[in-house]
């Protein structure tokens, strides 16, 4: 089901970059998540524990920050996913660098009860838009240098392998310049590596990044790039390209990188 | 109608409520047997002619393969009478210094045995004398007199300290270690190679040397056999590797970007893994060289770690993120059957059965930041848990000793990832490694070498 969706979600937004590149040279508009939460709060009917979860401001810039706050009635254990056990009430300032849904659980003594909270996060300026195949600028320099310069990485929110909006754009820009890159370099192929932050098991991550190598390599194939020049392969938190303990660096290391393959 | 919704949200809350009473309740696995432990006292061995210089390694993992097996109340040297006896003829009725029995069962030593020996070189063989006597019965015959027979070097002394430390556990119905393997991954030469070590952290030994990524190394139940997960032709793929010699073994990969978390079925006939042929990683089992492979698992979330129950070869543990963060599942290795063990907060992952079939290690992030895993056990039948590590670091992959007493698992606790063992109800806690990063430990049983 997740793969219909996915599928499906991607030809009105090609519709939206066309309009977008007949423009020329505005931004790529963020496509708008549907419902954007910014209150989840469970009511309760049988004792459960009462969850007022919200963040201020619900979208915001990268590189801003935005401030989650709760409140929780009837429980005993509380944690948010991203912290561990928290106070019954609380706030937290956080700066995530790609959109991040903050999930809590609340256990009392008749149950648990849960709420989400997500935080959209508009990536600002992405990609330089890819140089169609007439225009000189990126023509030149080894298959490498093309691809360091001209593929961008996509992004992933923790423990997730969807592509989603940002990083929508980001791969729609990637394929016009794989297939340029293609055209001048014939015999060349890529592979598409996933990464992982280095929080979950290395088991599990081993898994989430290969299936972040192959949506990415889905969604290029559907935008005409030959699914046969395209590997995939997973390093899950083997190889991070970050090694600080920060939520930045965590965000850097959640990526589809693409390279030439050897 | 109205009265049967009644009477079931009725069911489900009592049941809730008495899931979160008895989930306050411990899981245990019981390390000392009912009744106190017996207390050794072991002399310091001394040796003649080339055993001599030997005699401090002998010492220490005698020492250390007692202490550790944790069935006796070891008692401190500093404690212990000014000579020690070295063989049977050292004995007297009566002493005060040490050489009567009598000065070893009383104070301040209060030990209820004596562990005392000699060893010497036979024209270039380390031969051991052992000896174990009860100290409260003077005139008895040693519970154990035997010979041992090693190398004239370290390894030697290694061996028969080993040896000797067996048979007095064994003495008392515990199951030694002496001989059983760790196998791990280690940083030290700047590539992911995996490794094996003696269970002490002697003995380390380097099995790969391709300078690739090199994870997950499994034991087979009866030790001849490794698998683990390479990088070395491009995409990660189980290569499976005999023990002794380091050679390794015909294995099939399916074609796909992934097959990973290989392990052995309680029989050694099957393996276990997980690959990503249908486009996201599931659970596979396979003949011994990867043939006759068939899927397990069916869901749409990254499924890793199948673990089957030592007892029940018909149930698996594993590790999914079919219901949001990664948790730990139990399931028929039919695929049906799939109950979430681990209650939804954090992550939990890394699922190690017991020898018993019943109780059940993994690491879990309950009550921590995202990451900050901890090791926790579980009686599957009850799910009462207990946390056997606490907010020092990273602690993972936790791995069962044959002796199913014991566990190894990986620390952050130093400052960087190292193997540490300890016992089931966390004490007796021993660093083993300390060159590089170190991480991943599977415990087996000693292969012949």
């Amino acid at each position: 089901m997740l793969m219909r969706t996915k599928h499906a979600a991607l030809w009105p937004f090609l519709g939206v970059l066309l309009v977008g590149a007949g423009c020329g040279g505005k931004k790529p508009i963020p496509i708008a998540p549907t419902g954007s939460v910014q209150t989840t709060a469970a009511t309760t009917t049988n004792g459960k524990p009462v969850i007022e979860f919200t963040v201020e401001p619900a979208t915001i810039d990268r590189g801003s920050s935005a401030t989650l706050k709760w409140s929780v009635t009837g429980a005993n254990y509380i944690s948010i996913d991203v912290f561990g056990a928290v106070q019954a009430t609380g706030s937290r300032n956080v700066q995530p660098y790609a959109t991040t849904t903050y999930h809590l659980i609340a256990d009392g003594t008749m149950g648990r009860a849960t709420a989400d909270t997500t935080i959209t996060v508009n990536p600002g300026n992405p990609a330089a838009p890819p140089t169609g195949p007439d225009t000189g600028a990126g023509q030149g320099g080894t298959l490498q240098d093309r691809i360091a310069r001209q593929v961008q990485d996509v992004y992933f929110a923790y423990d997730q392998y969807d592509i989603a909006g940002d990083a929508q754009s980001t791969l729609t820009a990637d394929a016009t310049a794989i297939k340029s890159i293609l055209q001048a370099f014939p015999t060349a192929s890529l592979i598409v590596e996933g990464h992982c932050d280095e929080r979950g098991s290395a088991e599990y991550n081993l898994g989430l990044g290969d299936r972040r190598a192959t949506s990415t390599k889905e969604f290029l194939v559907q935008l005409g790039v030959p699914g046969d020049k395209i590997r995939t392969v997973s390093y899950g938190k083997e190889r991070p390209q970050c090694t600080e303990a920060s939520e930045d660096c965590y965000a850097k290391n959640r990526r589809a990188h693409i390279t030439a393959a050897p | 109608m109205k009265k049967i919704t009644v009477l079931v949200v009725t069911l489900t809350l009592g049941s809730l409520a008495l899931f979160r009473m008895v989930s306050a309740q411990d899981a245990k696995i019981d390390i000392n047997k009912a009744g106190g432990k017996p207390a050794l006292a072991v002399v310091d061995f001394r040796g003649s002619g080339g055993a001599t210089p030997l005699m401090s390694v002998f010492n220490g993992t005698l020492f250390t393969d007692l202490q550790t097996s944790g069935i006796f109340k070891m008692i401190p040297k500093s404690l212990y009478p000014l000579q020690n006896p070295q063989r049977p003829e050292d004995l007297r009725p009566t002493s005060g210094q040490g050489l009567a029995l009598a000065d070893w069962a009383g104070s301040p030593v209060n030990a209820s045995h004596l562990a005392y020996g000699y060893t010497a070189d036979q024209n270039g063989t380390l031969v051991l004398y052992g000896y174990l006597n009860v100290t409260n019965a003077p005139s008895s015959q040693p519970l154990l007199f035997k010979r041992y027979f090693g190398s004239m070097d370290e390894g030697g002394a290694r061996k028969v300290a080993h040896e000797f430390a067996a048979d007095i556990i064994a003495q008392f119905g515990g199951a030694s270690l002496a001989g059983s393997k760790i196998y791990f991954v280690s940083s030290r030469t700047g590539a992911k190679e995996i490794w094996s070590m003696d269970y002490d952290g002697s003995n380390a030994k380097q099995l790969t040397f391709n300078r690739s990524i090199n994870i997950e190394p499994a034991v087979s139940p009866d030790g001849s056999k490794v698998a683990y997960v390479s990088f070395a032709k491009g995409t990660p793929h189980i290569v499976l590797m005999d023990a002794a010699s380091g050679r390794t073994l015909p294995f099939y990969n399916q074609q796909a970007s992934l097959n990973s978390s290989p392990s052995f079925s309680p029989d050694g006939g099957k393996i276990y893994y997980s690959s990503s042929v249908s486009g996201t990683a599931q659970i596979y089992v396979a003949d011994l060289d990867g043939r006759n492979f068939r899927r397990i698992s069916n869901s749409r979330a990254v499924e890793v770690e199948p673990k089957i129950n030592p007892k029940s070869p018909g149930m698996m543990a594993f590790s999914s993120g079919r219901s949001g963060p990664e948790q730990v599942y139990r399931g028929s290795v039919d695929g049906g059957d799939i109950e979430q063990l681990s209650d939804g907060t954090g992550e939990a992952s890394n699922p190690a059965w017991n020898p018993d079939g019943v109780h059940l290690l993994y690491s879990w992030t309950r009550g921590y930041a995202q990451g900050a895993f901890n090791i926790f056990l579980m009686d599957t039948t009850s799910r009462h848990y207990d946390q056997l590590t606490s907010g020092a670091g990273r602690n993972e992959n936790p791995s069962w000793a044959p002796d199913g007493t014991h566990l190894c698992f990986m620390s952050t606790r130093s400052g960087s990832a190292q193997i540490w063992t300890m016992l089931a109800d966390g004490t007796q806690l021993q660093r083993l490694t300390t060159t590089g990063q170190n991480l991943s430990p599977a415990w087996g049983k000693g292969n012949l070498q």
